[in-house]
């Protein structure tokens, strides 16, 4: 070729300067754990239907839920969400409102009739004996393996403590109707008014290849309390029942709940709706020591339940109670005063926890109680080959979450040993802390506030307290979401590398490394908001 | 009241793109058809603001003029680290004479082109600090006074990095080079010296001057967008962190090029004709500390026994930036 004066070499391109060999370390895409999942007792992705919700498919996120819960109608309104207290953002403004986002996903699902395929039919027969929401979820997963599953619930509908125990209040019947529904079309079979009395025989009887034991703690716990038979003694636990039964329940006049967890809100707060005169709460220890969730204790005070803390009941009267005054001692345990006093009462209700009946496991070779609870491996199996056990009667946290992760991993645990195999679990990733995120890149935004019924008309009914979110409100929730350790796709590698080493895949595809360009500089990974990016020596 | 839906994306403008934005609304770096005008494979080094800065604004400039754009590029590092004879990272026509008159050159360019009758061909010219600041500063004034038809690119590293960390009329006060050393009275540069060029080009009134970091990329490209837009000489100063002269860690760039104009030291804004049109205001400001203490070339102030009263100087500086060009919106 010709060339100009002076000019010897053609012009040549950098690309033949492969800088990627100055790198000492390099980034590598993660998917990092996101603290909400962490968290979350069912075991729930929820950064990854978030992700799906913040786009605007709802269905997908749904379906993404659904993969580990078959309840978020039921679990965007009684769920303790756990998850919020974890979430990153509380750091930075609040916590994403998740709790309010499953609901809203939830009840799209029941409006627009979404559904669930159960799997293909491998022939076997799982028996489950609770239709509780361990013994319900465990029933739905092991339908999506392609089980045949039959639940036997000994009371005359399903749901368990979630039916029998939480006001209508907090849990509409129709929402958690449809939702047991949905399971019941999969086509497990949920034989109710039938009890089991004995478990081994009614596997032998039934041919079943396995079973999940999820009866749940129906019990209420008694205190012997000196009476004159004055004043009606009752337990929380039946008057809860009773009320979902649509009986009259005597919750008139002075009423008096003794406990301090949910148990008694939910009594005292029903009280007040079946117009109490009072509805006092009494607990033995601090306020603080409650074991009642907060939201609780601020909506019935909301509502007119009054509590006297740092008391206990002595003695039952005559239209009245005897209550003694409590202090803290230096250990901050609640030690007895010897000071009494007399308050008006007409009922005195017990909370004070739950017990097991767990008759139906007598005989059962290898199966051990202890102190009133089935005692199962890591993996929910009892010491009985080819039985497993899960909810309130093993050693856990008692809330219907919990309940639903034991009934899942139960499902997977007994769909393995059906197949002869032994389920690996999948190393968990290193968690999305706090401090790998760079939130600089989050827009500010407070947290949509849900709407609450207004006291007045909370106590003049069993209407639902907390109230939905909107779409746009959904979504903006959805969208708060900073996607803990998991890409984006907000593209900021992309962008910010100054020797364009990272290669855009494409919508969805995220995102690859140009090892022979990348020098190492680590600019990608401090300005990942989220974390997804790890800095790895290189081996030299 | 009016009332106006505002639709809540995540990340806002803040991050480089945003998949729940319609793709006309993301930056040019997130399209995955930008030109990469300076392309892998130059030798700058680990963590370069300037090679980052210099491919914003270029890939915005391409966009802008349909690709029909040629850039002058003076001495320093943007030309040594892109440019080793006979490879170049540029994928554009790029032509470099010496270290003190691009914007010379570039007038050539322009004149040239009008010669041709392409006034569809823009003209960039493009130099670090020293080469605009300090030695093109003659060519420089002069290309505005006559209202040349150029973008002038200052890359702002305050310094003669490629040379050695050299001090340039661009380096704050109390920083460390290699000609500015950390002993005596004063440590490190002096104060009340040096000067800020936007300020004087806007004396010029020219139709177009701005301000711009790399860790505001929107903001970047829509200055670059409307410099575009404009014709005669216009000027973008853009703030690019240099990890090597600094003593910075190379994946602090972006966060630098943040902190300055977070604590009020680096002030963004743009202006019209001598007016300032427009000002980023402050999201989340810092004390000037949180910026000094990630660079070795202010380790002198910080330490064990910091150098209180320096710092306050510097902090000082900085609010006079926040009053004089408004950073705090203004009630402030
Ligand atoms: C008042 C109250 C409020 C609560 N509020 C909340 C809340 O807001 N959020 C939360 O997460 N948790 C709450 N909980 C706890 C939660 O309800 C339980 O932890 C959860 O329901 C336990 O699930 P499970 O399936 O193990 O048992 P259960 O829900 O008790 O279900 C067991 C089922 O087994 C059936 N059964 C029992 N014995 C037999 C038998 N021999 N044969 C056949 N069937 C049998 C029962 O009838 C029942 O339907 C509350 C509990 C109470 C008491
Ligand atoms: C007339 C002349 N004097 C000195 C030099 C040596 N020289 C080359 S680049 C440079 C410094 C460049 O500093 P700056 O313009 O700030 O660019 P940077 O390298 O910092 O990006 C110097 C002094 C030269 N090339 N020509
Ligand atoms: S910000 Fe999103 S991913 Fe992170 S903890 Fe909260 S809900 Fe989970
Ligand atoms: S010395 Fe500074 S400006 Fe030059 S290539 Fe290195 S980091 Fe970039
Ligand atoms: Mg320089």
């Amino acid at each position: 070729m010709d060339k100009l004066f002076a000019i010897t070499l053609d012009v040549g391109s950098s690309l033949a300067n492969k800088t990627g060999t100055w790198r000492t370390y390099r980034p590598v895409y993660v998917d990092r754990l996101p603290p909400c999942n962490n968290q979350c007792p069912a075991g729930e992705n929820i950064q990854a239907w978030l992700y799906l919700a913040e786009e605007g498919r709802y269905e997908d996120a749904w379906r993404k839920i659904m993969e580990e819960n078959p309840f978020p109608a039921i679990m965007g309104r009684v769920c303790y969400h756990t998850c919020e207290s974890a979430c990153n953002r509380g750091a930075l403004d609040e916590a994403v409102g998740i709790n309010g986002v499953e609901r809203f996903l939830g009840d799209q699902a029941i409006k627009h009739e979404w559904r669930i395929e159960p799997g293909s039919p491998t022939g076997r027969r799982v028996l489950v004996v609770g239709a509780g929401p361990a013994g319900l979820s465990c029933a739905y997963h092991l339908a999506r393996l392609g089980h045949a599953v039959t639940v036997l619930e000994g009371a005359d509908k399903a749901g368990g403590m979630v039916r029998y125990s939480i006001p209508k209040y907090r849990m509409p019947r129709e929402k958690l109707n449809q939702e047991i529904k949905r399971i019941a079309d999969m086509g497990v079979e949920i034989r109710l008014s039938s009890p089991v009395s004995d478990l081994a025989a009614e596997m032998k009887k039934g041919r079943y290849d396995a079973a999940f034991v999820a009866v749940g703690a129906q019990l209420g716990r008694h205190l012997p309390l000196p009476s004159s038979g004055g004043v009606a003694v009752l337990d929380a636990v039946q008057i809860l029942r009773d009320l979902e039964h649509e009986e009259a329940v005597p919750l008139r006049g002075r009423v008096i709940v003794y406990g301090g967890g949910n148990t008694a809100f939910d009594v005292a707060r029903s009280a007040v709706r079946l117009g109490a005169l009072e509805s006092l709460v009494v607990y033995r220890r601090t306020r603080e020591k409650m074991p009642a969730h907060r939201s609780e204790i601020r909506e019935a005070l909301e509502e007119g339940v009054t509590l006297r803390c740092l008391s206990t009941i002595t003695e039952v009267g005559t239209g009245a109670v005897t209550i003694e005054r409590m202090e803290l001692d230096a250990k901050g345990r609640s030690q007895p005063t010897g000071e009494r006093e007399m308050i008006p009462a007409t009922t005195v209700v017990l909370a004070l926890g739950q017990d097991t009946d767990l008759g139906l496991l007598t005989g059962v070779p290898g199966l051990r109680v202890e102190n009133g609870l089935v005692q199962v491996d890591r993996n929910l199996a009892t010491g009985a080959t080819g039985i497993w056990a899960g909810g309130d009667i093993v050693p856990a946290d008692r809330n219907a979450t919990v309940a639903i992760g034991h009934g899942k991993k139960a499902a997977r645990q007994i769909d393995a040993w059906l197949r002869g195999e032994v389920l690996r679990r999948p190393a968990k990733p290193e968690l999305a802390s706090a401090d790998m995120m760079n939130t600089w890149y989050y827009s500010d935004a407070p947290r949509a506030i849900r709407p609450i019924l207004e006291a007045v008309r909370r106590t003049s009914g069993f209407a639902e307290v907390v109230g939905d979110y909107d779409e746009g409100t959904a979504l903006y929730e959805a969208r708060r979401c900073m996607s803990c350790g998991n890409c984006f796709e907000c593209d900021n590698c992309y962008g910010v590398c100054p020797d364009n080493a990272v290669i855009k895949l494409g919508p969805g595809e995220r995102f690859e490394f140009n090892y022979d360009y990348c020098k190492g500089c680590g600019v990608c990974i401090s300005e990942c908001p989220c974390g997804a990016i790890r800095r790895v020596p290189e081996a030299i | 009241m009016e009332t106006q839906i505002i639709k809540f994306y995540q990340t806002g403008s803040f991050a480089v793109g945003n998949r729940l934005l319609d793709e006309s609304q993301r930056s040019v770096q997130a399209n995955m058809r930008r030109s990469n005008s300076l392309n892998s494979g130059h030798r700058a080094c680990q963590g370069c603001g300037e090679a980052l800065g210099a491919r914003y604004a270029i890939d915005a400039a391409m966009q802008a003029t349909s690709n029909q754009l040629i850039a002058v590029n003076a001495t320093g590092c943007l030309e040594v680290f892109s440019t080793p004879y006979p490879e170049t990272s540029w994928q554009l026509p790029w032509i470099h004479s010496l270290f003190g008159n691009a914007a010379a050159v570039a007038t050539g360019v322009a004149a040239a082109m009008r010669v041709k009758g392409r006034q569809d061909v823009r003209v960039i010219a493009q130099g670090g600090d020293g080469g605009t600041t300090d030695i093109g500063f003659g060519c420089l004034s002069g290309m505005f006074e006559r209202n040349d038809d150029v973008l002038y690119i200052c890359y702002d590293n305050e310094g003669y990095m490629n040379t050695g960390v050299q001090r340039s009329s661009a380096t704050p006060p109390a920083a460390r080079t290699s000609t500015t050393a950390a002993i005596g009275e004063e440590p490190g540069n002096g104060f009340g010296q040096g000067k800020f060029v936007p300020a004087i080009a806007m004396a010029h009134e020219i139709p177009y001057v701005a301000t711009a970091s790399v860790a505001y990329l929107r903001d970047l490209e829509a200055k670059v967008h409307r410099a575009m837009s404009l014709r005669g000489a216009r000027y973008l100063h853009i703030f690019v962190p240099c990890p090597l002269g600094w003593g910075a860690a190379s994946e602090d760039t972006i966060r630098l090029a943040r902190l300055v104009v977070e604590t009020g030291l680096f002030p963004l804004f743009e202006a019209e004709h001598g007016e300032v049109t427009g000002r980023y205001q402050i999201r989340h400001r810092v004390p000037v500390e949180e910026y000094l203490r990630l660079q070795k070339r202010y380790s002198h102030l910080l330490g064990k026994r910091p150098a209180v009263a320096t710092i306050a100087r510097i902090q000082a500086m900085a609010e006079r930036n926040i009053r004089r060009y408004g950073l705090l919106g203004e009630e402030a």
